[in-house]
């Protein structure tokens, strides 16, 4: 019963909002929305992926601090890879902005 | 987004004149152009004394040669301990590379100039020097059996192994090229936007975070070069 209910809504909320297909901003939006999700999901992943990046870094300096030098390089490697993750995302969003 | 004022137009306008008469860019050329020239007179300028006498001392007193011997001598440190036997040869190139790097993406920082490095030209050329550079070293040491390389461990995964490691290989100027572009770009629009709210005051944060996100993608780009020189170098498994 709930599942029959919620796929005529669905069905109800595309009926009603076919008048917006053919809106002459249509294109605007679709580039602006696109380069706003672009930025932020890829920050999100990103942010997540460089905290737990250093968080085991910063516990394998807490157990062993005479290793800190050595654990330091492929920390900020591995933060440069996961950001350059995020910065596909972000001059991705540059060109769609661009085309505005 | 506008380019604004630059010195270089400022003070070289009719090379900028030349340039676009050309077909070329003026101004990250032209802010290419006095970077290259800046660090030309460093290594002039630091290498002064060594050229004097073959046998010096250092004798304790902070003078540009010896912080330069110094820089120098630690870099090629730390590129022996990514590639362990050839480091010297490649020291040439690696530390070029971090010295233009640097210099190129430092000079966004100064107003009135903008980073050669947030042009995409000018990556994808650094990376396509380090991808050529790393399939020829690769050619020399092993010969034709460099491509045994991509065949992966054993000889029945090849058919899977080609194409992941000729795709994942053709990536590498692409990914690092990007890097390079889209930290320098991002990071001069903040810049600019932040410089447009309020000037005086209110940049200092964004300089800093400037001058660290430089360091950080020479280092970055260095790095990785030196790993897949290291990589083409290195018997297969």
């Amino acid at each position: 019963m709930k599942r029959k209910a919620l796929a005529f809504l669905a069905l109800l909320l595309t009926v009603l909002a076919s008048p917006l297909y053919a809106a002459e901003g249509m294109e605007t939006f679709g580039l602006a929305l696109g380069a706003g999700l672009a930025v932020s999901l890829g920050a999100l992943g990103g942010g997540i992926g460089q905290g737990l990046a250093t968080a085991a870094a910063v516990e394998g300096i807490a157990r062993n601090p005479n290793a800190s030098d050595k654990i330091f390089v492929p920390m900020i490697l591995g933060l440069a890879l996961i950001e350059s993750l995020v910065i596909y995302g972000l001059v991705i969003a540059f060109l769609l902005q661009g085309k505005i | 987004m506008g380019h604004g004022v630059t010195w270089g137009e400022f003070f070289f306008p009719g090379l900028a004149h030349l340039l676009a008469a050309y077909g070329i860019d003026p101004i990250p050329a032209i802010d290419a152009l006095i970077v290259s020239v800046l660090l030309i007179l460093l290594a002039v300028l630091g290498g002064r004394r060594f050229r004097a006498t073959p046998m010096l001392e250092p004798d304790g007193r902070p003078s540009p040669a010896f912080l330069l011997e110094s820089l120098l001598g630690g870099m090629l440190a730390f590129f022996s301990t990514v590639i362990r036997h050839g480091a010297r040869g490649l020291f040439f190139l690696l530390g070029g590379f971090a010295f233009f790097i640097f210099g190129n993406n430092a000079i966004g920082l100064i107003p009135g100039f903008n980073p050669p490095t947030d042009q995409y030209s000018v990556t994808i050329t650094l990376a396509l020097i380090t991808f050529l550079t790393a399939h020829f070293i690769g050619i020399r040491t092993h010969g034709a059996s460099y491509v045994k390389k991509f065949m992966g461990p054993v000889w029945w995964l090849a058919p899977l192994m080609t194409p992941i490691e000729l795709i994942s290989h053709l990536v590498r100027p692409l990914s690092l090229s990007m890097r390079l572009f889209g930290n320098m770009t991002g990071d001069h629009q903040v810049l600019l936007i932040f410089s447009t709210l309020l000037a005086v005051g209110l940049p200092i944060p964004f300089l800093g975070l400037g001058l660290f996100v430089s360091l950080l993608q020479t280092f970055v780009f260095v790095l990785l070069s030196a790993v897949y020189f290291q990589d083409a170098m290195e018997h297969a498994h």
